[in-house]
């Protein structure tokens, strides 16, 4: 009975190093490539995710958009979203958090903060 | 040797892989930029390749790769929001940065250095270009540490949230009043903890953290539920409670701080450590802890001011250590999902490309095998069939024939399993251009058509070194310098032209300049010289472009920095061959010259007559046969003592005894009415090869033979034939270049040919 | 002193015996992949003598050595009845073709003694140690010396 976490990056390889943090740490991961992706993966969620872990930096549709778009839906209005990014600067942690989002990690992540980052949305 | 039991060492792999992929999408976006066409879309994708290799190369520690990256996508950032203008210097600069990127990727796959002195120079080059904005010291935070935003407290957010906190039971409002936010505990950490409406509406789950909190010591929690209206005034986005929270842990502070991390700026926050000089409590021995002190002063003030009331014991029951709590889980539900589904692979979506799958080359190569070892054992069925004589409209020789056809299908799918679009190859000669053109100082374009041409890509990784030997001579050799291009009524820029593309079942690769030509009189000068052409000896302009290909040609007056290594353009033609290809020179002076190489499709097999000599069978490559004679006695001259000329039209061309070559028998007394094939030379010339008969006609699968004893001279490789035996694939030109040329039988006084 | 030191871990070894040009040899069990009937070789042009030829040897092209003619004991008049051993020295796989296999021996390496300097034998660099086997001496092939790779240049 694990927690469901859908994760959004278009890079392969986070995508492939998230799969292996989560499923190590007895999550259940899903994966979408961008921020359209992740709209689709996510309607197909029910329940929804526990989280969500998105990059900011994404074809199609980017990481604010994506939150945007995610906390339009009424069911996924409190789903914490973790937000994963190179990027420190603070008016980047603003502008993810005006989009609606929970927190964030720091890439390259180290799986045990990932982990921790997702107890303190999750319990 | 990849470790199997890491599945780190298969994602890093994958990250290089990916890095190729990235570096050829950075090479497209800046060429659209160059082009001038860049759109909006076009810098985020150059910058968003930047970036992912970056991310990853962090993963890995890759810090030469961050590096670099990272100055690099500092720079793509500027142009992307408009404080950088991309103009044709930048661009430039854009492409070198991306070479060297490329560069320390490979450095950093193989486990090698990259050349340091050229990434420093184009470091700086970008640095320069940040200009004012580069900040000396990167602001570049620790990567491990989760920074509070440290934001004034209100967002005035009010997206909406949680429609209620997770607590099983609505307190009772007014309680008796105590002053709970002055409450400073003697021991452990005092955390006063009030929620913004932001917090909720920001997915933070005040439960969650008092968990967080719960496993780091001993928890005792009290909520104050003081302002909490009625349940008809109840607005759910609106925050009501808040709590103190006694905490006993070994911990420092500031690990308890962290667990309030994502929410320190949505909320009203006080920690008060047990060093911390209590109001009435003894003095600490311990040091003062590192902690600011303004969390203690205002806030404090701020939510004694909102709080009044102490929480009723079913809340406080309801959150203390010592009961499980009645944990209600926050919307969404914590369990999970009944349909347990598997991780969603990223699927392909409406304007991605064709879904594809990443396969082992092995076991390609095994496939490959596999399918020939199928056509030769097809091959053999074929030939027991006819020997036991079946009628040609038999049942059994007909379900042969589809059976044939199938297999040859078969084959030629699996051959296509390989093939790879040219266009990384083409990429990295654009690369050749650019550093070619700096090295010579000429302004050379690189332009490429049929980049979606697939090759196998055995075959495009043995092209590699011919092509980029054929685009320096162009850009050293074939360009003419800006001054004399002006002179000529030239554009400035000289443009060579890369192209692929698909001709009667075979790969046409077209390689184009547009400069001077070939100066025949220089190059026939230069063949007298080296004495590989007589000195009044008569060719025509295609046989005095050919010489190029001869070796020992290298116009060595001409040596530049690039073509000095000596490496002439006979090597580039024994490339090619070996690769079953041909190369071709046209040549117009004062607008340019074409190289064309035609390539087979595939190395695996081959188009071959089969034929006999000295009791042996052996194959030999279509491609290399001009056409095949039966010599009649007037054709037959002496030339000298042991060797014979034919006449074939108009021309007299060397006759060779193929058995006698290759060692397996003495020449014959005569040849008249011996089969003879007429191969083409190097350089345009024939010769004429004799066999004793021909067989027939047929495609067969290349095997390579082992370099046990060197190189065995005249044979390129060996197939096997339906019968089972091996028979060897000729190299012709390679035995006609190696030819002793003896056709008269030998005499009792050996003189050996000059 | 080459494959029978090969076995770091344990003493003992198994030797494949096999008979060529009239005498007795072995090699390192380990060094076999299969054994087979002969079969006729196509000739490679140029050549140096002791290389028969390739075979067919399951979709494979295999260089043939003959032995004895290697060992300078003349060519071997091949017949039906003559075997190849298939062996892979890490580097390549050749086929050696001797007139029979006799049979497969467990020996501890002390048994094993260096060969006699004797400067006229030129058979001398391909015996990489002797043994004694009830009444026979067993010569143990040197492996790497008989199969020489790149030394010999193709005329």
């Amino acid at each position: 009975m694990s927690l469901q976490i859908l994760a959004v990056d278009d890079s392969r390889t986070i995508r492939d190093m998230l799969n292996l943090t989560l499923n190590q740490a007895g999550f259940t991961p899903h994966l979408a490539d961008d921020g359209v992706h992740g709209i689709e993966v996510l309607e197909e969620m029910s329940p929804p995710p526990d989280a969500i872990i998105t990059d900011i930096n994404m074809p199609r549709m980017d990481g604010f958009g994506f939150i945007e778009a995610v906390r339009k839906i009424e069911k996924f209005r409190a789903v914490p979203i973790l937000v994963l990014t190179t990027e420190s600067a603070a008016e980047l942690k603003q502008r993810a958090r005006n989009s609606g989002a929970t927190g964030w990690i720091v890439k390259p992540f180290e799986p045990k903060k990932l982990v921790r980052a997702l107890q303190m949305v999750t319990g | 040797m990849m470790d199997e039991d890491d599945p780190m060492a298969e994602i890093r792999a994958s990250f290089f892989v990916e890095c190729e992929e990235l570096l050829e999408a950075l090479q497209d976006g800046l060429q659209i930029m160059d082009d001038g066409e860049a759109d909006d879309e076009t810098i985020n994708i150059v910058f968003r390749a930047v970036h992912s290799i970056k991310g990853g190369a962090g993963a890995f520690g890759l810090e030469d790769l961050v590096r670099f990256a990272h100055q690099f996508e500092s720079v793509l950032d500027g142009v992307r929001s408009g404080t950088i203008e991309a103009d044709r210097n930048a661009i430039s600069v854009f492409f070198q940065s991306g070479d060297i990127l490329g560069d320390l990727v490979r450095a950093a796959r193989d486990d090698d250095i990259a050349d340091e002195s050229r990434i420093q120079g184009i470091m700086s080059s970008l640095t320069s270009m940040l200009g004012a904005d580069a900040q000396e010291d990167e602001a570049e935070e620790d990567v491990s540490d989760f920074q509070p935003m440290g934001l004034s407290l209100d967002l005035g957010l009010d997206i909406g949230g949680n429609d209620a906190p997770a607590l099983p039971d609505l307190p009772d409002p007014g309680g008796p009043p105590a002053p709970a936010s002055t409450v400073v505990f003697e021991d452990g950490y005092t955390i006063h903890f009030l929620p913004d409406s932001s917090l909720y509406a920001s997915g933070n789950e005040p439960l969650h953290l008092l968990r967080l909190l719960r496993e780091m010591g001993d928890l005792d929690v009290t909520c104050d539920s003081s302002t909490l209206p009625s349940l008809s005034e109840l607005d759910e986005e609106k925050s009501y409670l808040s709590w103190t929270i006694h905490l006993i842990t070994d911990e420092d502070e500031e690990a308890v701080r962290d667990v309030f991390d994502f929410v320190a700026d949505l909320c009203t926050l006080t920690i008060s450590g047990p060093e911390k000089p209590a109001p009435r409590g003894p003095a600490p021995d311990t040091p003062p802890p590192p902690t600011t002190s303004d969390d203690i002063s205002t806030p404090q003030d701020s939510t004694s001011a909102s709080l009044n009331s102490i929480s009723t014991s079913k809340a406080a029951a309801a959150l203390n250590t010592n009961k499980t709590p009645d944990v209600k889980a926050p919307p969404p539900p914590a369990s999970p999902p009944s349909a347990s589904k598997k991780p969603v692979a990223p699927s392909s979506k409406s304007n991605k490309p064709r879904p594809t799958v990443r396969v082992d080359l092995e076991r390609i190569d095994r496939l490959v095998n596999l399918v020939g070892e199928l056509v030769i054992n097809q091959a053999m069925i074929s030939q027991s069939v006819a020997e036991a004589g079946l009628q040609t409209n038999s049942a059994v020789s007909e379900g042969l024939d589809e059976f044939m056809q199938l297999t040859r299908d078969i084959q030629d799918s699996v051959m296509m399993i390989r093939a790879q679009p040219v266009k990384s190859l083409f990429q990295r000669m654009s690369r050749i251009v650019r550093e070619a053109s700096s090295m010579v100082g000429k302004s050379v374009r690189l332009k490429t058509e049929g980049d979606a041409t697939e090759i196998d890509k055995t075959v495009i990784e043995r092209l590699a070194d011919p092509l980029t030997h054929m685009i320096r001579n162009a850009v050293d050799h074939g360009i003419e310098s800006p001054q004399d291009r002006l002179a000529a009524g030239k554009p400035e820029e000289g443009i060579v032209t890369l192209s692929a593309g698909h001709r009667s079942g075979r790969v046409i690769v077209e390689v184009v300049d547009d400069g001077a030509g070939i100066n025949r009189e220089r190059v026939l000068q230069t063949a007298i010289e080296k004495g590989l052409v007589a000195e009044n000896a008569e060719l025509t302009d295609s046989e005095i472009d050919n010489l190029l290909f001869m070796p020992g040609f290298s116009t060595a007056s001409e040596v530049s920095d690039l073509s000095g290594r000596g490496v002439g353009m006979d090597v580039v033609k024994s490339a090619i061959l070996s690769l079953g290809g041909r190369v071709t020179i046209q040549s117009n002076p004062g607008s340019g010259t074409i190289f064309t190489i035609s390539l087979p499709l595939t190395l695996a097999v081959l188009d071959g007559m089969v034929i006999n000599v000295a009791r042996q069978t052996l194959v030999v490559p279509l491609s290399t046969i001009t056409e095949t004679l039966t010599l009649m006695g007037p054709d037959i001259r002496a030339l000298g003592p042991q060797t014979n000329v034919i006449k074939v039209r108009d021309s007299f061309v060397p006759l060779l005894d193929l058995g006698f070559e290759l060692g397996f028998r003495a020449p014959l007394d005569s040849y008249v009415g011996s089969i003879a094939l007429l191969i083409a030379q190097e350089d345009g010339d024939h010769a004429a090869l004799i066999v004793d008969s021909i067989q027939d006609q047929r495609q067969v699968v290349i095997k390579g033979l082992q370099d046990t004893f060197g190189q065995v001279p005249g044979v390129a490789a060996a197939t096997i034939l339906g019968d089972g035996k091996i028979a060897l694939i000729l190299d012709p030109v390679d035995v006609v270049a190696n030819a002793d040329g003896r056709t008269q039988p030998v005499q009792s006084n050996l003189q050996l040919a000059g | 002193m080459s494959e029978t030191q090969n076995q770091i871990d344990s003493t003992e070894i198994e030797l494949l015996t096999f008979q060529v040009g009239g005498q007795e040899y072995a090699i390192d069990i380990m060094s076999v992949r299969e054994i087979r009937g002969w079969s006729k070789a196509t000739p490679l042009p140029h050549a140096p003598n002791f290389v028969r030829g390739v075979i067919n040897l399951r979709g494979t092209v295999l260089t043939i050595v003959d032995l004895a003619d290697r060992l300078g004991m003349g060519r071997t008049d091949t017949k039906e009845r003559n075997v190849i051993i298939v062996v892979h020295t890490g580097i390549e796989t050749v086929g050696l073709l001797v007139d029979a296999v006799s049979d497969i021996l467990a020996v501890n390496k002390s048994e094993l003694q260096p060969p006699p300097e004797m400067a006229a034998d030129n058979e001398q660099a391909f015996v990489s140690a002797l043994m004694i086997a009830g009444e026979r001496m067993v010569r143990i092939l040197a492996l790497s010396a008989a199969l020489p790779s790149e030394n010999t240049e193709a005329a």
